[in-house]
């Protein structure tokens, strides 16, 4: 699962209403190679919460990451780099996704999260 | 030929590793699954810029239709209910990330993120109730509404849909309304029963007006006609809601109207001279409204 992905899930067990952003437990991270598309990562960089994927990031090892970052610095190659490897090169394998408000722990196995709610958190 | 496959077990269990390996060895199934999502990728109608978007794929099974998607350059979220089919996806080492998850218990994402979003053949299976606390009513509402909260202004939804009857299609199409999305359904083939393909095509933003914003389906000699409907029936495309019912045009112009106005008018043509009945206490008097 690439932080991309994880920047947009969501807990949405009932009656939670602070489910964003999910904590990672890590065990099992890998990094693959994706070439950068400045298109793709200025059109995506609106749509997220900046400041999770700096925390998410963090948690599977990865600092460089400036803390804020606006648009300006999308025109910055060297801010590029990191930010194309912390949202798409990196990835969970294993571990898991914590409900911060819940406790509620979704088990990421084969870079797979399991969101399937129980019938009581529906 | 056996039953649907929705009614024959639920999806998680029906969508086992036997079943799962045909999409992965039948040359005929993967190729059925690439036409649908091309067609389905088609009808999305994503601006042609070369910006890759964010796409949801609902229901991506072993990923092939996902690979559509990655192979048109965008990034994708695919959901699915079978582990099974999601090893697949593994296997294939396709490029979207993969979420086991029930889409009848609504789709766990942030509001607005998701730039457009695919189904083949998955929504229908909303539509049986595989467990006692099933209620597919609430299964769909919690679908759509998730969706149409997850795609940002001006996303679509492109769902090609297996609905077993008028009912079920009617409330597949219900659901969506409700949850505030506008649209239709393009049919393809409508005259086939074995190439007929289902597309229900959601928007997000207000209700356009014009039928082109819902595209026509393709017809039996396999180009799509661009005139309307005809009775000749060769492309359905059916409109569905407005969430404004058609007003009833009232054609009252409030300028010509009142007692007042009429006792001006008979003054006017007495001194023109005309023979004008005299005014009584019946004149511009109210009627019932069926007079």
């Amino acid at each position: 699962m690439k932080l991309l992905t994880h920047n947009m899930l969501s807990s949405n067990i009932k009656g939670v209403t602070a489910g964003y952003p999910l904590l990672i437990e890590p065990q099992i991270i890998t990094t693959t190679e994706v070439p950068i598309n400045p298109n793709f990562l200025r059109h995506i960089f609106p749509k997220l919460d900046y400041s999770a994927l700096v925390a998410a990031a963090k948690t599977l090892g990865f600092s460089d990451l400036p803390e804020t970052a606006g648009v300006s610095d999308l025109e910055d190659e060297g801010f590029l780099k990191r930010f194309n490897h912390a949202l798409l090169e990196l990835k969970l394998e294993a571990g898991a996704l914590v409900c911060p408000e819940s406790g509620r722990r979704f088990m990421v196995s084969k870079g797979i999260p399991n969101m399937l709610l129980h019938e009581d958190e529906v | 030929m056996s039953a649907r496959p929705e009614l024959r077990a639920p999806p998680e269990i029906f969508y086992d590793e036997g079943e799962a390996r045909k999409y992965t060895s039948s040359s005929r199934i993967i190729e059925i699954q690439a036409k649908l999502s091309d067609r389905a990728l088609e009808l999305l109608a994503l601006p042609d810029d070369g910006i890759p978007r964010l796409l949801l794929d609902i229901g991506c099974g072993s990923g092939l239709s996902g690979e559509t998607l990655s192979e048109s350059g965008h990034h994708w979220i695919g959901l699915d209910i079978s582990q099974a089919m999601l090893n697949v996806a593994v296997e294939r080492e396709v490029e979207g990330d993969l979420l086991l998850g029930d889409m009848g218990q609504g789709l766990a994402l942030r509001p607005g993120v998701i730039d457009g979003a695919i189904s083949i053949s998955a929504v229908q299976w909303l539509c049986n109730a595989d467990k006692s606390s099933h209620n597919p009513r609430l299964r769909l509402k919690a679908f759509f509404g998730s969706l149409y909260r997850c795609l940002s202004r001006d996303a679509k939804a492109v769902l090609q849909v297996y609905p077993e009857n008028l009912d079920q299609r009617q409330l597949i199409l219900t659901s969506a309304m409700r949850a505030g999305f506008a649209g239709g359904v393009v049919v393809d083939y409508p005259h086939s029963s074995k190439s007929r393909k289902e597309y229900l095509v959601l928007t997000c933003g207000p209700p356009s007006l014009s039928a082109s914003s819902v595209p026509n389906g393709i017809g039996e000699d396999g180009g799509s006609s661009d005139e309307d409907v005809s009775d000749d029936e060769e492309t359905q495309v059916i409109s569905a809601g407005d969430r404004q019912r058609p007003r009833k045009r009232q054609k009252l112009n409030w300028k010509v109207r009142g007692r007042e106005w009429i006792l001006n008018k008979k003054e006017q043509m007495r001194r023109k001279g005309n023979v004008v009945p005299a005014d009584t206490k019946y004149t511009g008097r109210k009627r019932k409204a069926r007079f």
